[in-house]
């Protein structure tokens, strides 16, 4: 016998747990009257910031909060004006020196300030952790209540990566006191654009 | 056997007195954040009804949910594999580095991956193995094991860090400041993962529905390590499968509330394939973790989600540090999974249990912690595993509780006797518990005398 075929048998041999069926979630979970203040309140408490700003200010924007900052890396449909180019790299490792990745985000969720971000036409993932910091940009309708509402929205058929973003990287693992910037982004800005 | 012992090991612990409040202090700090954020949701009770619901659906399917996972991820060109003991997980591995030569590993904090010790098996073999969590860095320079799930360095202080870094990777003696010693690991950390040629993580959660597996951290760091080199393997014991992508808004809302108070971690990514031109391999492991579901008694155990919320609110972890358990696993739920496991080694386990059930009221998927490890004392009783003082005590109290006349009788008399005698009768050999507790003052009624006389005054 195989060993999956040993495990499957010891599972199926007098399992004694009773099933309970599965719960449904529809129109589950807290709703808030401002989910953009609860989201800005959110992100804050974790270290990252919030923007919110139109369209033709972008450019500016980005320019001015990293003014400093010499690679700028992005993959974002509204922010075309980085001067390093990720998809274009064969290997994942020449992202190494990106100072800041501009990033597209797919929805935010106001409870946790967590953006789903899943770009299908982001070619190396890493780039959202290897950047010194984070710029993810979302439209200001795409926001959500809480985590049900958020599964909800994301379907799992056409994608191979996905993933929650909420603030800069972040550690409490030398005497409880919180660090920003662990192994990932040191900072992190979410924009809504209006 | 060995002689593993939590008393003696506790006693290690709390011979440094204030260390043993500071680490008191520490932990019930992340309880208290934890229940800050449970009570910023008005669902949170569902929540957990919900999430123990989930589990034992799962539990009682766990056959077909294992397959309809193996399925999806195949299709996604995942390689699975099965390993039924912690041997078979380290082979199989160490066969995926091998045939891709792989010689520096970076790996991200994972609970199987410390049960099977597979970081000795594979340096044994040649091959680096770089913890990258900063807690489990931290521990590994030390040469020591985690003694907490989430905060695997909870039991240091920050000079004793600042001593490790300054020996291992230079950094200045003298310099303590978390910022600065965060810095410096994630400078050295970056040239680990930038030069690894493989990425280990644990897995929170598989989705049998969707064949992909889910991911959380604060750090980033099981995201470097998944997303910079070519191959990933991903290790997760075959309790971490739920059925399908939505059940996920309940673990992820209840997972960092529980754990650290947080709304939710950094980052909670989900891989559904390997990176481009990559490969992608995930481990499915039981090791000792199907028996449980054949006992009505324990069967809980395996829905735990490994938040650690029952440890940073347990009196007795917070007193006698993770070390003092020697079990992967430290407080309730280790307590629990190690007496199942191995009750001849870790027979006095269920013992450091208070009893106070504060683990289960914290518990995000309702195990029934504190339940488990009273009957635990029974079970090592009924094979006759514990100690013959212990249960010598325990049967004359047995008998003595089964007399309520002379039960009455003595207590009366211990209340009038015991302030009369002099200390060193009193301390003596035979009084396990006299060792570092004073006997309280005796008081002159008992509650039942008090009781019967407020009832008929009523
Ligand atoms: S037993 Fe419950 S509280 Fe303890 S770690 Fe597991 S899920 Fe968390």
């Amino acid at each position: 016998m195989t060993s999956k075929e040993i495990i499957l048998q010891n599972i199926r041999k007098n399992n004694l747990v009773k099933d309970l069926g599965l719960p449904s979630y529809s129109n589950f979970g807290i709703k808030f009257d401002d989910p953009y203040s609860k989201f800005n309140q959110m992100l804050e408490s974790v270290g990252g910031k919030t923007l919110f700003i139109k369209k033709e200010e972008i450019e500016d924007t980005i320019f001015n909060l990293f003014s400093k900052e010499k690679e700028i890396a992005s993959n974002s449909l509204y922010f075309k004006k980085g001067n390093f180019f990720p998809n274009e790299q064969e290997d994942a490792h020449l992202l190494k020196n990106i100072d800041v990745a501009v990033v597209d985000g797919n929805f935010a969720v106001a409870e946790n300030a967590a953006v789903w971000v899943s770009n299908k036409n982001n070619r190396h993932r890493t780039l959202y952790f290897i950047a010194q910091n984070i710029v993810i940009l979302v439209d200001k309708k795409d926001i959500v209540h809480n985590m049900h509402e958020a599964y909800e929205k994301i379907s799992f058929e056409n994608i191979s990566y996905g993933t929650f973003i909420s603030g800069p990287s972040k550690t409490a693992d030398i005497e409880q006191s919180l660090v920003i910037g662990a192994h990932g982004p040191k900072s992190g800005y979410v924009i809504f654009i209006e | 056997m060995s002689l593993y012992n939590h008393p003696l090991k506790a006693k290690e612990f709390v011979r440094n007195d204030e260390r043993m409040h500071w680490h008191d202090k520490a932990l019930w700090f992340v309880r208290e954040k934890r229940d800050l954020a449970s009570k910023s949701i008005p669902e949170w009770e569902k929540l957990r009804t919900y999430a123990a619901q989930i589990k034992s659906h799962t539990m009682a399917n766990l056959d077909k949910y294992l397959l309809e996972f193996e399925a999806n991820a195949k299709k996604r060109g995942i390689k699975v594999h099965f390993a039924k003991d912690a041997k078979e997980h380290n082979e199989i591995v160490y066969k995926i580095l091998k045939e891709n030569r792989v010689e520096k590993v970076v790996k991200s904090k994972s609970m199987l991956t410390e049960e099977c010790r597979l970081n000795p098996f594979l340096e044994k073999r040649g091959i680096e193995v770089v913890d990258t969590d900063l807690g489990e860095r931290i521990v590994q320079l030390r040469k020591e094991t985690p003694s907490h799930i989430v905060l695997p360095a909870i039991h240091l202080k920050k000079e004793d860090v600042a001593k490790t870094f300054h020996e291992k990777i230079g950094t200045d003696e003298d310099n303590s400041d978390p910022s600065y010693l965060t810095n410096a690991a994630r400078e050295n950390l970056r040239q680990k993962f930038l030069n690894a040629q493989a990425g280990i993580t644990g897995v929170n959660f598989a989705v049998a529905k969707t064949g992909g597996v889910v991911v959380c951290t604060n750090e980033g760091n099981a995201d470097m390590g998944a997303t910079l080199p070519k191959l990933h393997i991903a290790c997760m014991g075959i309790e971490k499968i739920i059925p399908r992508a939505e059940d996920l808004g309940v673990f992820t809302r209840l997972l960092a509330r529980s754990a650290t108070g947080q709304p939710i971690t950094s980052y909670t990514s989900h891989f559904h394939s390997s990176v481009e031109n990559g490969e992608m391999h995930i481990v499915i492991v039981d090791n000792k973790r199907t028996p449980f579901l054949q006992s009505n008694s324990y069967k809980n155990a395996l829905n735990c989600i490994r938040c650690g919320a029952c440890m940073n609110t347990c009196p007795v972890y917070r007193r006698s540090g993770g070390h003092s358990y020697d079990y992967v696993i430290p407080g309730p739920i280790g307590s629990t999974l190690g007496s199942f496991r191995d009750p001849k080694i870790y027979k006095t386990l269920s013992f450091a249990c208070s009893l106070c059930g504060s683990c289960s009221n914290v518990c995000p998927v309702k195990i029934d912690l504190d339940s488990q490890l009273y009957t635990h004392r029974q079970d090592l009783r009924e094979k006759n595993i514990i100690s013959n003082k212990k249960r010598v005590t325990m049967q004359f109290a047995v008998w003595l509780m089964n007399r309520p006349l002379l039960f009455s009788f003595i207590s009366k008399l211990a209340r009038k006797t015991i302030p009369l005698l002099p200390k060193a009768v009193i301390y003596n050999k035979y009084n396990i518990w006299g060792k570092h507790r004073d006997i309280p003052q005796m008081p002159a009624k008992s509650f039942k005398e008090i009781y019967k006389e407020e009832f008929k005054n009523d």
